[in-house]
């Protein structure tokens, strides 16, 4: 029985918590109640003496707004009380401080399963809410019953239920037993051992696993050491895992027969080797900035003299999708750990996101199962908040894009971009090296049942039944502390090699490290556990968060160890690195599984054969309007989704801790209008920066994945480019979130979304070779469907392309607002008809209640002239001579202007005849059509003529000047007034939409 | 002389690379302790002059921002720190650094009661985390070291819990009365404490932003000062370079240089 401490708010102190909830519960769910009091409580499960209690009740509580009593407070009047707690296993962050301050009071150290755990109870009054509404505000707003349990009281069954001092912790103490899987049946047994066990492994991998276990040399040395010929459990879950697609990449490994709409076929040996990884090894013939690509767990680009860069995008998707808090702050705090594991770990600098969600105002049908992609938004955003803020780290890029194609499920991107110096204790920090004889240590969290199958179970589209298991919940502060104390030990050269636990856990992370050194050998009885009656395998495979794995140098082990205990960060020495070529796992003295190294990562996972068929889709056009006034059709592109301000949320990210902030995410006057790119310093004494950007547009994938790509990576380059980085000096991440693109009987139209994939690496190919910007790491998600519901949604192809670029000095840096009356505006670059999938014509289509006819070609690329604009944009800022640079993309020029408006709260008149155009066009088009590769940028009346002379050729056109009238006026053909528009009106357009949302 | 100022890290405070410069950009020297090595060595506290709190989310503001790092210090530092500001020692505390401050009772620090809560830095009215700059205004009579000869200055908040509020009025009215407020959030544009929306950006009573101790010596503040040292991290900065008003420094760092002046003597 633990002892119960319940805190709640003295009367008269405001309760910001509960009016949130009120908020929501009338905002989403139409529930209008009066009040909402909320209170903390604690269960202390620790055996206590005499006041001990009384003293800690004593210390959680606040003296001046606070009251606390032991078991029950008195209630505030409520009509209906919801507590909600934890499900055991569930990661407590709040009951493991709490466990800091109970330590303090009793003046000693808890053992691993004392342990505090917490709830929180809601005190609803008002608005006549029946049971029924209790009930929706606890499990739609307040809970996830994934992971959380729920209680409803009226106040007759409060006040007549027992104190409830029950403690959500797992006593089970089943004994470790090791199972062995028998593979000797028929392909049906095989693919029910691989269903039931969510292992993912096909007939073909389960066949070669059976074909390696048979072979005489195997066997052989099984019989030796006492092993079962079968494969035990931690074995094939090892290799389960290891060949999952989420950790083996089979899709982008394995050999594609494409044919394209003639007919013509090709035969592809990897994606990955044939387009990405080939584009970045060309272009590194001709640059000296790559130090480490796509070998460790981030890129690793060259800086200054002194430091190098390491850059990581990731996605969260399939976790994001059952627990949104906990799967995006599991992936914001995961994605740290890959630079601070990436060559002798680094330091972190800044954290990019960006989330691909359901509108939140979706009113259609909710297959059963899926949470409303407006809670599935609010929790996104608050994991990453958390798990951002109280990292340290801040934000620099943040983006959201909308389309009902994700309320299967939401694309979760969070990244990390870190910092190392050139040389750490006197060799190159970017070194992987293990000596055999090193010691295996993990150091962080402890281990449960969290996470197991994550990989696994990602690999697979979401189902009913997607175990509640795979959500976990990220700890930052766990995390600050290993984070911290690594630095330390990397600075006195502590240990030698270092990687992160993501997915797979210690089974991948040893066994990656194991590589270096050619092997390893590890007793799982080691490891610290959350709980005890974890079998094996499960400690092997659990993805329990905020672990890292190193190799120490046994002559260092007791320095590491001491340092460990004096940070308060637990280590554990798990075994040693061997060169045998096997992963040798032992539990206490006995042998439970034997892995050959070659076998396990290099020959044995059979690669995919897989067809792909490119047919062009047809897609019809929507009626353009009748030739007038587009004044409207802007206020309403500004509302739409997928333009208007993200402001409200993203300034609950913390943006500035570290004080290196340049340009921030939001730029202007009023401090409201998206930047083009942020550029940050990466030292205190230094004025070189970095400019971060991205690009994302899935609409174009509607059209062909060849154009989204190559306007994507356009987009992302060019807005390094507006803010004044460097072309010579750009680097990109890939990170590909797909369908499933195998034809199967559950996707039958898998020959089409291979050959997107194909068309889109044929493009990511043919762009970064061109432009020179090497992607250095990336990572692919390719099985994004849901199929709950009895209903199928399959995401649409998507390319999340970000760069960070080089700036030489940040003084000099452009911002996209206008800046004074009198400025003169410039185009830069061809405006084309094209508006196929552009915001415009999906906008038509929509309001024509023809959604599917937003056709039309979508934007190319013609490399070879960007290239010139690019370098000539290099001189002009070189020169200094603009005063603003944006770049059209969504919402075409039309957009482009409203924002530069905005941001210098400066109108201006603009005259779209003088627009260089290829061939005729419509007012609409010269408007509206989202072209690739353009500026709009604005100088001084003097600087105008040299900025005229740095273009002299190219396609540059004077459209306007800037004024103080305080309104934005475009007129088109024949000088015919298109756009006469109030700044406050579109200023309100612009931002109402998702304010308060 | 440098004055050594000491900065204590670990268990989630985050702000030390840009605390550590601003202290060194105004002339101080500056060591990092880990808590648990302060803790370890208590009297070492005695060999700097001036101590500093700094942002984070020290425990992940878990049972409210600050509790539990400003429990930890007082049940192992109680004494020595004590003795520190009777010496005449400086004390700076931003963000969570205010919030542990507070929570200790450093701050306001009333009649010498240094370690006996009187004031709470709780939720934001808003309900949520907010980062943007804000315009602070100093108040003059204040003997605050820090703050002395300062007038306004923009700063950007970046915190979930910065409301300054206590139930009981009296000691509201003592706070001001001893001189204990030293800035406040204020409308741009009139220059006037305001309780709006985001220019008060967390509905703080009084409009209050930062506390000092009737010594003037011991200073807490929820903006970052430490967040505005180059010129280039104000919002406007392109138009105040255009228009030939960009500072050398950013303004944060003449806080700090106001207290290595005093240090100094």
């Amino acid at each position: 029985m633990a002892e119960r401490i319940e805190i709640g708010l003295k009367s008269g102190v405001p309760d910001a918590r509960g009016r949130g909830v009120v908020g929501k519960a009338r905002s989403f769910l139409g529930l209008g109640l009066s009040s909402c009091r909320t209170r903390d409580v604690f269960r202390i499960d620790i055996e206590l003496k005499g006041r001990e209690v009384a003293a800690i009740r004593k210390a959680f509580a606040d003296p001046v707004i606070g009251r606390s009593a032991i078991g029950r407070l008195s209630p505030p009047p409520f009509e209906w009380l919801i507590e909600v707690g934890f499900k055991p296993g569930v990661t407590d962050n709040v009951g493991r401080t709490a466990e800091v301050v109970v330590a303090d009071v009793l003046g000693r150290k808890l053992g691993p399963y004392e342990q505090v755990y917490t709830s929180t109870q809601y005190f609803l009054k008002g608005g006549g809410l029946s049971r029924d509404d209790a009930t929706r505000i606890a499990t739609d707003l307040l809970a996830n019953v994934l992971i959380q349990t729920v209680a409803v009281y009226s106040p007759e069954e409060w006040s007549a239920s027992p104190i409830d001092e029950s403690v959500p912790a797992i006593h089970d103490d089943t004994e470790a037993r090791v199972r062995t899987y028998d593979l000797s049946g028929s392909d049906d047994d095989l693919m029910r051992i691989s269903r039931e066990g969510i292992l993912s492994l096909s007939l073909d991998e389960m066949h070669a696993i059976r074909e390696h276990y048979k072979r005489p040399d195997v066997r052989a040395e099984r019989q030796a050491l006492g092993l079962p010929a079968q494969p035990t459990d931690l074995e094939l879950e090892c290799i389960a895992q290891t060949w999952s697609e989420h950790c083996s990449h089979k899709i982008f490994a394995g050999n594609i027969r494409y044919m394209d709409e003639n007919g013509d076929e090709e035969n592809i040996q990897s994606l990955f080797k044939t387009y990405i990884r080939a584009a970045t090894e060309k272009i590194g013939e001709n640059i000296d900035w790559l130090v480490s690509v796509f070998t460790d767990n981030a890129g690793i680009i060259a800086f200054n003299e002194r430091i190098h860069l390491a850059y990581k995008v990731e996605t969260h998707n399939s976790p994001s999708a059952l627990d949104p808090y906990g799967g995006s702050i599991t992936g914001i705090v995961g994605v740290n750990r890959d630079p601070m594991g990436t060559g002798m770990g680094c330091q972190l600098l800044a954290n990019v996101w960006g989330y691909c969600l359901g509108s939140p105002f979706y009113d259609g049908d909710l297959p059963a199962g899926l949470m409303h992609p407006r809670r599935i938004r609010d929790g996104v955003h608050e994991g990453v908040i958390d798990g951002g803020n109280q990292s340290g780290i801040p934000w620099v890029r943040g983006f959201e894009c909308f389309d009902d194609r994700y309320i299967g499920k939401p694309l979760v991107y969070c990244g990390t971009l870190g910092t190392i110096p050139v040389t750490v204790t006197g060799g190159p920090s970017e070194r992987k090296e293990i000596v055999p004889g090193d010691l295996v240590v993990m150091c962080g969290g402890r281990i449960g049942k969290d996470g197991i199958h994550g990989a696994t179970f990602s690999s697979e589209e979401l189902r009913q039944e997607s175990p509640a298991q795979a959500v976990q919940i990220g700890d930052p502060i766990t995390q600050r502390k290993m984070y911290e104390f690594l630095m330390e030990a990397r600075d006195l050269g502590l240990f030698r090699c270092i990687t992160d636990n993501g997915a797979g856990g210690i089974s991948c992370s040893f066994g990656e490290m194991g590589k270096y050194s050619g092997g390893a050998e590890v007793d799982l009885k080691n490891a610290p556990l959350k709980y005890e009656g974890l079998q094996p395998w499960e400690i092997f495979l659990s993805e329990a968060q905020e672990r890292m794995t190193l190799a120490v140098d046994p002559a260092h082990i007791g320095q590491f160890m001491d340092l460990a205990t004096r940070r308060d960060v637990e280590a554990t020495v798990m075994g040693a690195f061997t060169s045998s070529g096997e992963l040798k796992v032992m539990y206490g003295d006995r042998l439970i599984g034997l892995l050959d190294m070659d076998f396990l990562y290099e020959t044995g996972c059979p690669t995919l054969e897989m067809e792909a068929r490119w047919k062009p889709p047809e897609i019809q056009l929507p009626q353009l309007p009748k030739a007038g006034s587009r004044t409207k059709n802007l206020l309403s592109l500004l509302g739409r989704l997928n333009v208007c301000s993200k402001e409200f949320k993203s300034r609950s990210y913390d943006g500035e801790v570290k004080g290196l902030s340049v340009i921030k995410p939001f730029v202007g006057v009023y401090e409201d209008v998206p930047t083009d790119a942020t550029v940050m310093r990466v030292e205190y004494q230094s004025n070189e920066g970095v400019a971060l950007a991205e690009g994302i547009n899935p609409f174009y994938s509607d059209i062909d994945t060849y154009d989204m790509t190559a306007s994507v990576i356009d987009e992302a380059v060019r807005r390094i480019i507006s803010v004044g980085g460097r072309l010579d000096r750009i680097a990109g991440l890939d990170n590909f979130c797909w369908p499933d693109p195998v034809q199967s009987e559950k996707t039958p139209d898998g020959f089409y979304k291979m050959a997107q994939l194909v068309r889109s690496n044929k493009a990511l190919y043919d762009i970064t070779t061109a432009y020179g910007v090497p992607c250095i790491s990336g990572k692919d998600s390719m099985k994004n469907d849901s199929v709950r519901g009895g209903r199928k949604i399959s995401i649409p192809p998507t390319l999340l392309f970000s760069t960070i670029g080089r700036i030489d000095d940040v003084r000099t840096v452009i911002t996209m607002d206008w800046k004074h009356d009198g400025d003169v505006i410039y185009i830069i670059g061809v405006t084309r008809d094209e508006m196929g999938a552009s915001e415009y014509h999906r906008m038509l289509a929509e309001d024509q209640g023809e959604p599917g006819h937003f056709g039309g070609r979508a934007p190319g690329l013609d490399v070879s002239m960007a290239l010139t604009w690019y370098r000539a944009m290099n001189r002009a800022t070189d020169a200094g001579l603009l005063k603003s640079a944006h770049t059209p993309t969504v919402g075409g020029l039309g957009v482009a202007l409203a924002l530069c408006a905005l941001g210098g709260d400066l109108g201006a008149d603009v005259d779209m005849s003088a627009v260089p155009l290829d061939g005729i066009m419509s007012d609409d088009a010269v408007l509206f059509s989202e072209s690739n590769s353009r500026f709009v940028v604005t100088c001084t009346e003097e600087k105008a003529s040299a900025l005229e002379a740095i273009f002299e050729g190219l396609p540059i056109a004077r459209i306007g000047t800037v004024n103080s009238s305080g309104r934005l006026t475009v007129s088109g053909k024949r000088g015919r007034r298109i756009v006469d528009a109030d700044l406050a009106k579109l200023r309100k357009a612009f931002k109402k939409t998702l304010w308060n949302i | 002389m440098k004055p050594k100022i000491l900065i204590i890290t670990g268990y989630g405070v985050n702000c030390e690379a840009e605390s550590k410069y601003a202290w060194e950009l105004a002339g101080a020297d500056v060591d990092l302790v880990h808590l648990n090595d302060l803790i370890e060595n208590a009297g070492r506290l005695q060999d700097y002059a001036g101590l500093m709190f700094i942002g984070g989310f020290s425990y992940g503001d878990h049972m409210t921002s600050g509790h539990v790092f400003a429990r930890r210090v007082k049940h192992h530092l109680q004494e020595e720190l004590q003795k520190f500001i009777d010496a005449e020692r400086v004390v700076l505390g931003i963000c969570n650094g205010f919030q542990v401050m507070t929570k200790m009772g450093l701050l306001p620090g009333l009649n010498g009661g240094y370690f006996d809560p009187k004031v709470a830095l709780m939720q934001n009215e808003c309900g949520c985390f907010q980062n943007r700059w804000v315009e602070l205004a100093f108040e003059q009579t204040s003997n605050c070291v820090f703050t002395k000869g300062l007038d306004r200055m923009p700063l950007p908040v970046r915190h979930g819990e910065g409301k300054l509020f206590t139930p009981d009025k009296k000691i509201f009215a003592e706070i001001e009365s001893a001189g204990c407020v030293a800035c406040r959030y204020v409308d741009g544009t009139s220059g006037k404490p305001t309780q709006d929306f985001p220019q008060n950006p967390n509905g703080s009573l009084n409009a209050i932003a930062g506390l000092t101790d009737p010594t003037g010596r011991v200073f807490g503040m929820m903006p970052h000062p430490e967040a505005y040292l180059f010129p280039e991290n104000h919002p406007q900065w392109k138009r105040q370079k255009l228009e030939g008003a960009l500072p050398e420094h950013g303004s944060g760092l003449q806080l700090f240089e106001n207290a290595v002046k005093f240090l100094q003597g």
